[in-house]
């Protein structure tokens, strides 16, 4: 019998056999989560964000951690920005609604490397601003019945 | 009969105490099994993943089956002894050998193996015979499991269900068949393939070959059958397969679909469900106006339904070993009461159905000198369910160890899988029974021991998440080589400790690499043997085999 | 231009004036992210597309700024207000410098 033998270590790709178990870094970094309190502060001019209206809808566990959909909806917001708090650069994307756009609604896809909380910040038409998260897990998975 | 007053307004009975009286008999007959007194106007028949076990077979319950969160203590987390004094089951009856476990290898002497189609089939005929036009629903797990399955891509399983005439289906491991030949199985259906969950990932809309729903009318009333699919399918199996699909449970599209078909008329919703016992009984509690959940994926069987609100939630085994009747009653837009039957598939008790015996027959003929191949016996019981192990994958793993030359063996906690008794023979097929699949091979690769313990705590928290939106079904990743420390009460990332290297005692160093080998990789271009080649040869080397008791898992935080 | 980036979208042929109308939108590109290594241990420089726009009939519907964080294969969704019969016109800018441009006719009745 041949024997095969790989080195894997935690930034590549991981296939194993707990059942499922395809990885890419799985180990938390809370210390990023303050990058994004960080940048959250800086966009809102030190006036912070409360939890209010707006809310994100996103899997309880990403199917894939490279292309989890993520959905805003943000009622009365002039623009709305997306972070990853556990992604080692949190900034994602910003929305900017126009003067034809229907809803403040919009759906994505994007990358986390790990489980973490999306966090959706809307900046309202009165200047202020509001904030909401989601737990979205990332998981080198469990085992089929 | 049993009948008594539910938590809502609903009448519900069970069929289970009547034969559980014949306990003291020791003797069943095909009319006992089948009997009941049929209720209301209409009977839905509910059977799920056979995972292809067209033969009797035996199946042992598992010992362990712990719950967490709010489930803790709550069925089906009760096991053995404990689970037939919660349900008044005597020792040694029909109902202990069938429903939980202890005595299982004298038990099985007694009563027996259990299922097979051809018996199925005759359950399923009896029950038309009462009630011609009852619902047969199929909830999935149905094309995987066994060597003729592999070898036929299915067509086995597809054609003998076929005779079964099932009404609709829902899905699991049916997609590791992949995409390509799932639709062209799917296509080839004379019945509804279900999944309100079941998404194009590209576009992320309902995907056009399976609806979400389809309605009958039957007994003079509407009811809607919706499906739902197993929600973690590209986690807990290889995405790669079958990337056009997206899943979850996507409970807010269920509840607008409970909406649109009460507004088309449906006088009673049931969801053929695929979710797992503890998903379906929340998904039952958020979203409104389900009557009936027909519950599988985690295989567990329970006597009697579990009520949460006003749907009543069924699992019905799994492995063929067990068919569901549900009588219902339905009146003036709802459920006026219920009365269920989990029926036990005693092969030597119930006939098998000539007709369906012969189809099963004829897919298997091609196979029969692979299949029936002795590739050595079993001393000991060989039994897949439990938490933590079970002495199928002990061999696995030792099979793993011996034969990949590796210092530490991972194996899936699936739940499928065949159990042998004491002093049978192992064939080609047993083997295949416990690990057919479309991604069997087996690695061997190098791993740190930090990285061990964030794959046991992944999968830990996979099971033991207090939420059940989070708990994938399936059992812990079994380990040989490896002994750990698992306080199921924690959170990720603090349930496991004391990991160790059986060989030497050792504690496992973080930072050192270990050779790990394994099998069910859900990653594309995983290299190695086939997993039941490895194990036939290690079964080959061994002659009989016998497994000592596993205490390499220390399980506190109970 | 960047090879094989392929601009898709799906919108309705035909619109109530003023309805809400749902838009999707997917392009091709691999999204480098720049925080990836090459087999030789060299990071692979980032080439994302960086910005999405829509508008119809000239106005503005939204603008989305990207991160290196979006997936593969951008997908957006949103909802858009039809006033009158026109065209849409959908822009992506890749890092690059290359503009990718889709056009979608609706006609209100």
């Amino acid at each position: 019998m041949t024997t095969h033998t790989r080195q894997f270590n935690r930034r590549s790709i991981l296939s194993l056999g707990g059942c499922a178990l395809a990885m890419t870094a799985v180990v938390g970094t809370p210390a990023l989560a303050s990058l994004t309190d960080d940048a959250i502060a800086a966009l809102t001019g030190g006036a912070g964000a409360v939890e209010g209206g707006i809310s994100i809808t996103a899997p309880e566990i990403a199917e894939n951690g490279n292309t989890v959909p993520v959905e805003i909806n943000a009622p009365g917001a002039v623009a709305i920005t997306l972070f990853a708090d556990g992604n080692p650069t949190p900034s994602v994307a910003t929305f900017k609604f126009g003067a034809l756009s229907a809803s403040r609604t919009a759906s994505t896809r994007i990358r986390l490397s790990t489980t973490q909380n999306v966090v959706a910040v809307a900046e309202m038409a009165d200047g202020s601003f509001q904030m909401a998260k989601a737990n979205v897990k990332v998981t080198i998975g469990g085992c089929g019945g | 009969m049993q009948v008594g007053m539910a938590a809502s307004a609903i009448v519900g009975g069970s069929g289970f105490g009547n034969w559980a009286r014949l306990a003291a008999q020791q003797r069943l007959s095909q009319d006992q099994l089948l009997e009941f007194d049929t209720y209301g106007n209409v009977s839905l028949i509910h059977i799920t993943d056979i995972h292809g076990q067209l033969k009797p077979i035996y199946f042992r319950e598992p010992s362990v089956n712990i719950g967490v969160g709010a489930n803790a203590g709550a069925v089906p987390h009760v096991t053995g002894a404990d689970f037939r004094k919660m349900y008044g089951i005597e020792d040694g009856s029909p109902s202990h050998y069938a429903l939980s476990s202890g005595d299982f290898s004298s038990l099985a002497q007694g009563y027996g193996r259990v299922g097979g189609l051809d018996r199925v089939a005759t359950v399923v005929k009896a029950i038309r015979a009462d009630r011609p036009d009852a619902i047969l629903l199929d909830g999935g797990d149905t094309w995987h499991g066994s060597y003729t399955t592999h070898m036929t891509q299915a067509q086995d399983m597809v054609n003998v269900m076929n005779a079964l005439a099932p009404d609709a289906m829902t899905f699991h491991w049916e997609f590791t068949l992949g995409t390509e030949r799932v639709t062209e199985l799917v296509e080839s259906l004379p019945f509804a393939a279900l999944g309100q969950n079941i998404f194009d990932s590209e576009w992320d809309e309902p995907s056009d070959l399976f609806p979400p729903y389809k309605m009958f009318e039957r007994g003079g009333t509407k009811i809607a059958v919706i499906g739902q699919a197993f929600p973690y399918m590209p986690i807990a199996n290889p995405g790669w397969m079958f990337p056009e699909f997206s899943f979850g449970i996507r409970d807010e599209n269920m509840a607008k679909m409970v909406e649109k078909v009460r507004a088309e008329g449906a006088e009673c919703v049931v969801v053929l469900s695929h979710n797992g016992f503890d998903v379906d009984k929340k998904m039952a509690s958020v979203v409104p106006g389900i009557d009936v959940i027909l519950s599988g994926h985690t295989h567990d069987a329970l006597p009697e339904p579990v009520v949460v609100g006003s749907t009543i939630v069924l699992p019905s085994g799994s492995n063929g070993k067990f068919v569901s009747r549900v009588d219902l009653d339905i009146r003036d837009g709802r459920m006026m009461g219920y009365r269920t039957k989990l029926i036990p598939i005693f092969s030597d008790v119930i006939a098998p159905d000539a007709e369906v015996a012969a189809i099963i027959d004829a897919e298997r003929a091609p196979y029969l000198p692979e299949l029936t191949e002795v590739l050595g016996r079993t001393d000991s019981l060989l039994y897949r369910r439990g938490n933590f192990n079970g002495t199928w994958d002990d061999l696995i793993c030792d099979a793993l160890l011996s034969e990949r030359d590796a210092q530490i063996a991972l194996s899936p906690g699936v739940r499928w899988g065949p159990s042998l008794v004491p002093g049978q023979d192992i064939t080609r097929e047993d083997v295949f029974g416990v690990t057919s699949m479309s991604y069997g091979q087996a690695y061997r690769s190098e791993m740190t021991g930090e990285f061990l313990k964030v794959i046991l705590e992944d999968v830990a928290d996979n099971i033991f998440n207090p939420d059940p939106y989070y708990q994938q079904g399936g059992d812990m990743v079994r380990t040989g080589g490896l002994g750990y420390r698992i306080d199921v009460s924690k959170p990720q990332g603090e349930r496991i400790s004391e990991m160790t290297l059986l060989a030497t005692g050792e504690r496992i160093d973080p930072s050192h690499s270990y050779v790990v080998a394994g099998w069910a990789s859900v990653n594309e271009g995983t290299e190695g043997p086939q997993i039941w080649d490895v194990v036939e040869n290690h079964i080959r080397k061994l002659g009989t085999v016998t497994v000592s008791e596993n205490n390499s898992v220390d399980v506190v935080g109970l | 231009m960047a090879s094989g980036v392929k601009p898709r979208v799906k919108v309705p042929k035909t619109a109530e004036a003023g309805e809400a109308i749902t838009i999707k939108t997917l392009i091709s590109h691999k999204m480098e992210s720049g925080q990836r290594k090459d087999d030789d241990g060299n990071l692979i420089p980032r080439s994302i597309i960086n910005r999405f726009t829509a508008e119809f009939n000239g106005e503005n519907v939204i603008d989305v700024l990207l991160e290196p964080a979006i997936s593969t294969n951008p997908y957006f969704q949103f909802e858009a207000i039809v006033p009158e019969s026109g065209e849409f016109t959908f822009k992506w800018y890749d890092d690059d410098g290359d503009i990718y441009e889709a056009k979608k006719k609706v006609s209100v009745a």
